[in-house]
Parts: C-alpha cells; sequence; structure tokens
C-alpha cells in the first residue's frame, strides 16, 4: 500500500495532467464532414455542407471549459440533386443573400460518462436563433481527436422550405445533423 | 387435347392490368420528367416508381404464367411469317416490360434515391451513387420507353387489323367478350 502510494498515484497524477495539457483546437476541415438527413416521400437522403469553419477548445478531462463555434457557409450545400442544389439559395429556402452563414455556438459542455459527452448551444440559421442540445462521443486517435454526434431540428422551425415548401408530407420537418471532427491539438 | 381458343382468365387479367398500370406509367413518366422541381413533383416521381415495380411484380408473374401454360395457339389462317413476328414481338415487349423498371430502379439507385415501395418497403440500391451513371441510365429509361412506345403500337395495331381487316378471332382470345359467333 505505501509503495502504491509513493509511486503509482503521482505517476497517476502525472498522467492525468498530461491529459489535460491536451487541448484539442485545431480541426482539420478536409477531415471534418457536416451530413444532413431528411425524408422525402418516405425516402430517406443525405446532403452536406462542404465549406464550414470551426473554432473549438476541448480538453476531455475539462468539458465545462470546452468551447465550440462553428460557421456554415450555407451556399456549399450538397443535396446530391443539382436541380434541388439551385433551389437551396432561394428566399424560400435558405435566403443565402440575406444569411450566408448559420452559426452554431456552444453555451454549454457537459461529460455524460464513458467518451459521451453533450454539446447545448445556439443554432442560427437564416436569422432565427434556437437552443439546440447535441450529444457526441469524443475519442483519440494517435495525435487527433475524433468527435462524432448528431441532433435533430425541425426544418420549418428555421423557415426553411417555405411556402409550397412547407409540405412535410412531401418533405419532412424532422432533419437530422450529423457532424464529424477531427482536430489536432496545438503545439 | 383441343388447343384452348383464349387465353385463361389470370392471363387475361394480368395482360389487361399491366397494360392499364403501363398507359398510366408512360404519360406521368413525360408529365412529371419536364416539371420544374417542386413537392408535386417529388409526390409524382414517387407515384411513378409505385406503378412501375407494380408492373415489374406483375410481369413477373406473368412469366410464371408463361412457363406454366402454352399460349392458344392463332387462328390457322393467319400466315406462318406473321405468326413468327407476333411471338418475336412479344417476347421483345416482356423484355422491355423487364427493363424498362429495371432501368428505373439502376436510374434511382445511381442517383443516390433509394427506392421505398408504396413508401413502406425499402428495395435494395442496386448500385452505388454516380451522378454520370445515373444520367446515362436517364436516357437509357427514356430510350427504352421510346422502343416500347413504337412496338405497342404496333402491337395494337396488329390487334385491331385482326379484328377489323381480316375479322378473325385473334383479338377475342385476349378480350373473350368479343368472340365472333362461329
Ligand atoms: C414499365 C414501367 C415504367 C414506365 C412505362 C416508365 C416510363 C417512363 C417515362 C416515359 C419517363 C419519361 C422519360 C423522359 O422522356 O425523360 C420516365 C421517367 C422516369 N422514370 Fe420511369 N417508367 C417505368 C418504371 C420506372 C421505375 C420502376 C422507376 C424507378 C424505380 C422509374 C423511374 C423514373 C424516373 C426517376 C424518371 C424521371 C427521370 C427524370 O426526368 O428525372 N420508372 N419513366
Ligand atoms: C402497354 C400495352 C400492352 C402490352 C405491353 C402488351 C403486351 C402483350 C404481350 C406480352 C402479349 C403476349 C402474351 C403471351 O402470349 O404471353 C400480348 C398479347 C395480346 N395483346 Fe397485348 N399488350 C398491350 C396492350 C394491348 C392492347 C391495347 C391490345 C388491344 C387493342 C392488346 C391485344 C393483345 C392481344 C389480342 C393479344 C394476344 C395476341 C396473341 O396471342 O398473338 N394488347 N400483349
Amino acid at each position: 500500500m505505501r509503495t502504491l502510494n509513493r509511486y503509482l498515484l503521482p505517476a497517476l497524477l502525472l498522467v492525468a495532467s498530461s491529459v489535460h495539457a491536451l487541448e484539442f483546437s485545431e480541426v482539420q476541415a478536409a477531415k471534418s464532414s457536416l451530413v444532413f438527413g431528411y425524408q422525402q416521400m418516405r425516402v430517406p437522403l443525405t446532403g452536406t455542407f462542404t465549406r464550414f469553419a470551426i473554432q473549438a477548445r476541448f480538453d476531455p478531462a475539462k468539458p465545462a471549459a470546452a468551447q465550440a463555434r462553428i460557421d456554415i457557409d450555407l451556399s456549399s450545400i450538397d443535396t446530391g440533386n443539382s436541380d434541388a442544389d439551385e433551389e437551396m439559395p432561394g428566399k424560400l429556402w435558405f435566403n443565402t443573400k440575406q444569411f450566408p452563414t448559420g452559426q452554431f455556438v456552444s453555451s454549454s459542455i457537459k461529460a455524460l460518462g464513458g467518451n459521451r459527452y453533450e454539446a447545448q448551444g445556439k443554432l442560427t440559421l437564416k436569422g432565427k436563433t434556437l437552443d439546440v442540445t447535441a450529444p457526441f462521443t469524443f475519442r483519440q486517435e494517435g495525435a487527433n481527436a475524433i468527435f462524432d454526434g448528431s441532433f435533430k431540428l425541425n426544418r420549418l422551425d428555421y423557415a426553411i422550405g417555405e411556402g409550397l415548401w412547407a409540405d412535410i408530407a412531401t418533405l419532412a420537418n424532422e432533419v437530422s445533423i450529423t457532424f464529424h471532427f477531427v482536430a489536432s491539438s496545438k503545439k | 387435347m383441343a388447343t384452348p381458343h383464349r387465353y385463361t382468365t389470370l392471363a387475361i387479367a394480368l395482360h389487361w392490368m399491366v397494360a392499364a398500370l403501363i398507359f398510366c406509367a408512360f404519360p406521368l413518366g413525360l408529365y412529371m420528367s419536364d416539371l420544374k422541381l417542386s413537392p408535386l413533383k417529388l409526390q409524382l416521381v414517387s407515384y411513378h416508381k409505385w406503378l412501375g415495380v407494380t408492373i415489374f411484380l406483375l410481369v413477373l408473374l406473368r412469366l410464371v404464367w408463361r412457363a406454366t401454360h402454352t399460349p392458344p395457339a392463332l387462328p390457322a389462317s393467319i400466315a406462318a411469317w406473321q405468326q413468327r413476328a407476333a411471338h418475336g414481338l412479344h417476347h421483345l415487349l416482356y423484355v422491355l416490360m423487364l427493363g424498362i423498371p429495371v432501368s428505373g430502379w439502376l436510374m434511382s439507385s445511381a442517383k443516390g434515391v433509394p427506392v421505398v415501395y408504396l413508401g413502406l418497403v425499402r428495395l435494395p440500391d442496386l448500385l452505388s451513387k454516380d451522378k454520370a451513371l445515373g444520367n446515362a441510365l436517364q436516357t437509357l429509361h427514356a430510350s427504352l420507353n421510346y422502343v416500347l412506345l413504337a412496338l405497342v403500337f404496333l402491337h395494337i395495331a396488329a390487334a385491331l387489323k385482326h379484328q377489323f381487316v381480316d375479322r378473325d378471332d385473334t383479338l377475342s382470345r385476349m378480350l373473350p367478350p368479343l368472340k365472333r359467333k362461329s
């Protein structure tokens, strides 16, 4: 027991403090993805936003101090269908002339146990700001941290797809957002 | 054993059901593909796919029927080459009635849109997403449809010729109420 206290405990503390020092803040855009999923006539479909900027600080030992801000270039939407891509910047959809970017700004991040965390924050799209809660997992792969998570929103809460497109029997209201962010720690 | 003078009731029912559905799916396909993107277009495209898959299933049934039955002999008055032409045409029609829905299904898969039959049953994706291939299959789907249009036109013209020019019992084999009294 004494040896344990004398050697193991300091060793553990050392490991713990070195984990502390690892703060992941350099997001690697090329390895990260932002995917949205929805249903059209009960057919599950997905699309992506190809351009987004992330500023984040995450230390798994101190989730409460973590922060994230994501700016999405809404004109970078790729629905997989060129006709739909042409529609998206329009007034009924994202109205990108007036609202070129969408933002997520975290207000709090908490640990849920294991490698699971939960980010709460404000999502702004098309001039409307609403609270969202996004559970995510964190894992370390070599020098990189990988964040995977998803949450759901109702597109009509943000007036995305107005007028004739508000028909949710054809195009579901619920949209899932799935993110995969890869970040490395600042040297 | 006397050869029957008409198709069985099941074969007749399938023939007319499939013909009626094709007469819906075809103009619907033409109409919807010219619409600009709207919820209506998305609905019509879905209905078109459901119709097309229904046709595909009914044609599979027809092939089971064909494999287990011999079609009634044509009136002996019809020249041998005409009988061969009719059979050749029927085979081509079967090929198209299967090939067109399959090309539509392949097109959907290549475009990254799964086919969910009646909004309930998700069919497997036959291809992975590939835009160029999707567009090529769209052209194929449309072209096969124009071939079908021409052949069905011939098929109908032949049926009408037998009915009104030759005045034989060909059409009544598929439409028994027209049977002539002999
Ligand atoms: C025998 C059954 C079918 C018939 C007669 C048929 C007929 C047609 C016709 C005439 C068109 C318009 C072609 C053009 O000029 O552009 C069309 C388009 C189309 N068909 Fe079919 N079709 C059938 C089955 C299917 C099936 C099973 C599917 C998918 C599962 C399908 C998917 C489509 C799609 C997606 C288009 C529209 C392409 C576009 O313009 O975006 N069809 N069909
Ligand atoms: C989309 C439309 C149609 C398709 C795809 C179609 C297809 C076929 C096929 C494949 C057969 C051969 C059945 C067999 O022996 O297994 C057949 C027989 C026949 N069809 Fe059609 N048909 C269509 C519409 C029509 C119409 C509108 C008529 C009448 C005006 C018609 C009259 C007949 C007759 C009389 C036969 C029996 C002919 C014979 O055995 O030589 N069909 N049809």
